[in-house]
């Protein structure tokens, strides 16, 4: 377990055993380690606390990691992902959109990248002025284009506008975005924020976009909760999975009370709404929240993501984040506490748009390239700092420091072990997987489930035993091996025949390169534990000798790294099939993907980790 | 595993030396066995009043009886008729759907029915004892265990053939009132006495299984579909009446057709299976955990949700596999 992953450790009461520390990860395992001595104990506390808040950033793992590639390989892993093909492949430079190099000393606005975008009509005077009227001066800029209709999502964050200020530039800005789309005559300016919060913020000298003053705008809040309340949310919502045995009350009630799947119902339904003006109505949509980095990043990208199929494959998923994140200058560091800082500033912000992709793939399984796992690991690496993309707080930190000539990127790394991460439903010619994506609005609260792979991910006995994704996958391989296969000897077969007139003598046996994967889905590796359902059987002895110990479970941690949630059975195909031997490499090689989750082997107790 | 209904010990605590000596038979000497009594400690008590109640310690001392209260009658009526409003209810927002949800306590009654049969299986698996399961009448929520304990036992019972033949034995032959319980459903203002959703809360719980353990049965959740729309309405008889007495008397085997003849035909046959099915030998524990136990949307939100996506995705893995 990475320190970084280290949320929280609690020094629990002494017992017969020794002294509990329960350690709590970011990524949702709970570790209880019980050490015999106190003082021993007290020392590993202080410890595990000290090197899970870091100071500096050289600190952290990304600086020291060492997957053993070569100068000219980390930098092609860096390349990977590159948003200037994005915006090309967009269509953009165009008519009516255009890049800017105004911020290119980041001078404009420090938070935002190097490179923006914006519309032709607007001058680097109108950036400059509109810049000035924004809360850390982050004006409105491209997010996304629809070169079918021309309308596009801008984001920003909120205008200093308190009670009756106004800027000429800024409204001139509004008016380019608009004028960008010719196909409409009115833009939508959508405020994410709850209308209370929003005017609020009015007497401290912000606030929001007043009707009357920019001419033809249609203005409309959203109402996402701010990161307290996230915060919050997600602090109670772990409380629940906690609980030990808990009823189905005492569960749906504790789920309801944490709000969390309220939350992601409202941020998934602001990314409908603009996904809607943009693909149905052809209107443009102007996002934006306080500050313009977290609300605002999360429905800019749910919105993308329904409209354009190329952000639902593994590669264009990879550049959402990078666009609509990373360069947008939203703040890691704070919010996932890469160091040591303001507890007020950490919230699960990315962990929700994450989960938003999940409950769509819940509801559309042919739609996406990639699979849960996919998202799991991300997740997992947004707070493990293994990698360099999601440090700092910016960009322009990010070029400070020098983040790409001394770490590596994620995006390579998955790329390289893609194999593991692709959903066997997904079919780019497939009608789910074409055009825009449309959830239902309403009535849909029962799609949204709880997300047990995430937030119960170390739970062995809670998820299903057998892995379908990994199976799936595996008869595909096979049989588009058998096909390759067929080809070949069909090939050989008329070679044969052309020379049997010629010649009877047989062609040395060819090697059977490719491998039988005898799939078998049963047997041996899919015998699992009963849980505990009745507290009267402990009194009869148990003759089960696969009936473990509920604190073993809890010690488990699952070191294999091996993909799949039923090793066995893909063990045996990768093997056969001769992909890449995914177990974790030598601890210094590092190149290990995140311990893995469910459903590991037959005599385990099934009960719930601690 | 064994089935019955209460003894009728009633309150002066009456005893049967043949019932005795019946149990008596299914232990060796020195053997423990287990009964499962589908009602509280409590109610199986005051059963006593109306002449029923529990097997006295003292006349069954090779049998130690665990109560695990099974809701059906009324109560279990009213937790569906609940649920299906709440289903259809456009109005609730998010911030009031998993408490009304809770409040219809459905998926509580399924919790309860898998711990219960799965408590059953283990006591057969694991502590190698024999189990007898009864609750008042028989009829109902013991079924509900000893069928569901055998899903999930035996391998046998998860093939469409073998599924079949468990329902015709664990539901049909062995009594359940099918005509009093699944007359009207849901949405019926009528809320007979006698009505209960025992069946299809049968059915949840394989549905369940068949989440957790995606590979272990042959069929898919389109059979469980059609046995609950064939349990309340159907061209066939095989659900008809509500015991073989019956079924006897009203000569339905001359008169009607069977369900499981049209199920069974190799056209029909296809689209009742599950294209990731293979043989699991063993047994199949599933999780009780909350987290792991789901509104069956496939049936609650059949009307109100299109299954498109599902049906594609379903679509495309029966592809894969044939394609393979």
């Amino acid at each position: 377990v990475l320190h970084s992953q280290i949320s929280s450790i609690e020094k629990q009461a002494t017992t017969a055993t020794g002294c509990p520390l329960l350690i709590r990860c970011k990524n949702f395992q709970i570790i209880q380690l019980v050490i015999p001595q106190e003082r021993d104990c007290h020392d590993v506390y202080i410890s595990l606390i000290r090197l899970a808040r870091p100071v500096k950033y050289e600190e952290l793992y990304c600086f020291s990691f060492n997957p053993k590639l070569d100068k000219e390989e980390r930098e092609q892993g860096w390349k990977l992902v590159n948003l200037h093909e994005e915006y090309n492949r967009m269509g953009i430079p165009n008519n009516y959109w255009q890049i800017s190099d105004v911020n290119r000393d980041y001078g404009v606005c420090d938070s935002y990248p190097t490179e923006v975008y914006v519309p032709k009509s607007a001058t680097a005077h109108i950036i400059v002025g509109s810049s000035k009227f924004r809360s850390r001066r982050r004006f409105p800029a491209l997010s996304y284009y629809c070169k079918d209709n021309n309308a596009s999502i801008c984001r920003s964050s909120q205008p200093l506008s308190g009670f009756s200020a106004r800027c000429l530039e800024d409204e001139q800005m509004l008016q380019a975005i608009r004028k960008a789309n010719p196909g409409s005559d009115f833009i939508y300016v959508v405020d994410t924020r709850p209308k209370l919060n929003a005017m609020a913020n009015r007497a401290a000298g912000k606030g929001y976009e007043n009707e009357d003053n920019y001419s033809n705008i249609k203005f409309q809040f959203i109402g996402i909760e701010n990161i307290h309340v996230m915060r919050n949310s997600l602090q109670k919502m772990l409380e629940v999975c906690e609980l030990k045995s808990p009823s189905m009350s005492d569960f749906l009630w504790g789920l309801e009370n944490s709000g969390w799947l309220k939350h992601i119902k409202a941020i998934m339904d602001a990314g409908i709404f603009i996904a809607k003006a943009v693909a149905e109505e052809g209107v443009s949509v102007l996002v934006h929240c306080s500050d313009g980095w977290d609300r605002t990043a999360q429905v800019c990208s749910v919105a993308s993501l329904l409209l354009d199929p190329y952000y639902r494959t593994m590669k264009g998923f990879m550049v959402l984040i990078e666009k609509d994140w990373v360069s947008f200058g939203h703040k890691f560091n704070h919010r996932y506490g890469n160091l040591d800082g303001d507890p007020k500033e950490i919230s699960p912000v990315i962990d929700q748009f994450i989960e938003c992709v999940w409950q769509l793939m819940e509801q559309f399984p042919c739609a996406f390239e990639f699979n849960e796992r996919f998202l799991i690991h991300i997740q997992h690496h947004i707070y493990s700092c293994q990698f360099g993309n999601f440090l700092c707080n910016s960009q322009k930190e990010r070029r400070e420091l020098k983040i790409q000539e001394r770490t590596y990127s994620l995006w390579a790394h998955m790329w390289k072990n893609r194999a593991d991460y692709l959903n066997p439903l997904y079919r780019s010619d497939h009608s789910q997987t074409q055009g825009t994506l449309r959830p239902q609005m309403a009535p849909c609260n029962f799609l949204y489930k709880f997300w047990s792979g995430m937030y119960n991910r170390f739970e062995k006995g809670l998820h299903p035993r057998q892995s379908v994704t990994d199976y799936l996958m595996a008869v595909k391989e096979e049989t588009q091996q058998l096909e390759e296969e067929l080809e070949v000897l069909g090939e050989k077969l008329a070679n044969l025949q052309k020379s049997q007139l010629t010649d009877n003598k047989v062609k040395s046996k060819q090697q059977d390169g490719s491998k039988r994967l005898g799939l078998s889905t049963s047997n041996n590796n899919l015998a699992n534990t009963p849980q505990e359902y009745s507290n009267d059987l402990k009194s009869f002895p148990s003759r089960s000798p696969s009936q473990g110990d509920e604190e073993d479970s809890a010690l488990i941690l699952t070191q294999d790294n091996l993909k799949s949630s039923d090793p066995d059975l893909s063990a045996n195909s990768d093997q056969e099939s001769g992909v890449e031997d995914l177990s974790c490499r030598s601890p210094s090689g590092g190149g290990c993907l995140p311990s893995e989750d469910s459903g590991k082997d037959s005599d385990e107790a099934v009960f719930l980790a601690v | 595993m064994l089935r019955s209904s209460q003894p009728l010990t009633g309150p002066n605590r009456k005893r049967c030396r043949e019932d005795e000596k019946l149990l008596g038979t299914v232990l060796d000497e020195g053997e423990r066995g287990f009964i499962i009594d589908t009602r509280s400690a409590q109610a199986a008590k005051q059963a006593r009043m109306t002449g029923g109640g529990t097997e006295p310690k003292s006349s069954y001392p090779q049998w130690r009886r665990l109560h695990r209260p099974l809701e059906r009658g009324r109560p279990l009526q009213e937790s569906f008729i609940k649920l299906v409003e709440a289903c259809n209810d456009t109005s609730i927002n998010m911030d009031r759907w998993l408490s009304r949800l809770e409040s219809c306590r459905w998926l509580s009654h399924v919790k309860a029915a898998l711990s219960t049969a799965c408590l059953a299986a283990q006591c057969m698996d694991r502590e190698e004892a024999s189990v007898l399961v009864h609750g008042t009448e028989g009829t109902d929520t013991t079924l509900l265990v000893t069928a569901l304990a055998q899903v999930i036992l035996d391998p046998s019972c998860r093939t469409l053939v073998g599924f079949q033949g468990l329902l015709e034995r664990e539901w049909i032959e062995a009594g359940h009132p099918f005509h009093l319980r699944c007359a009207r459903s849901a949405y019926s203002h009528a809320r007979l006495k006698q009505e209960a959703p025992l069946f299809l809360l049968f059915l949840d719980c394989v549905w369940q299984l068949s989440r957790q353990f995606p590979f272990s049965l042959e069929f898919s959740e389109r059979l469980l579909l059609t046995l609950f729309d064939n349990a309340y309405a159907s061209a066939y008889g095989t659900f008809l009446c509500n015991n073989e007495k019956e079924r006897c008397l009203c000569k339905v085997k001359e008169k009607t057709h069977s369900l499981w003849a049209w199920l069974n035909q190799p056209g029909e046959k296809k689209k009742y299976l599950n294209p990731l099915y293979s043989h699991n030998a063993l047994v199949i524990w599933p999780s009780v955990e909350p987290q792991s136990i789901q509104l069956w949307q496939g049936l609650f939100f059949r009307w109100i949700r299109s299954s498109q996506y599902l049906d594609e995705a379903w679509a495309e893995i029966q592809r894969l596999v044939e394609g393979n």
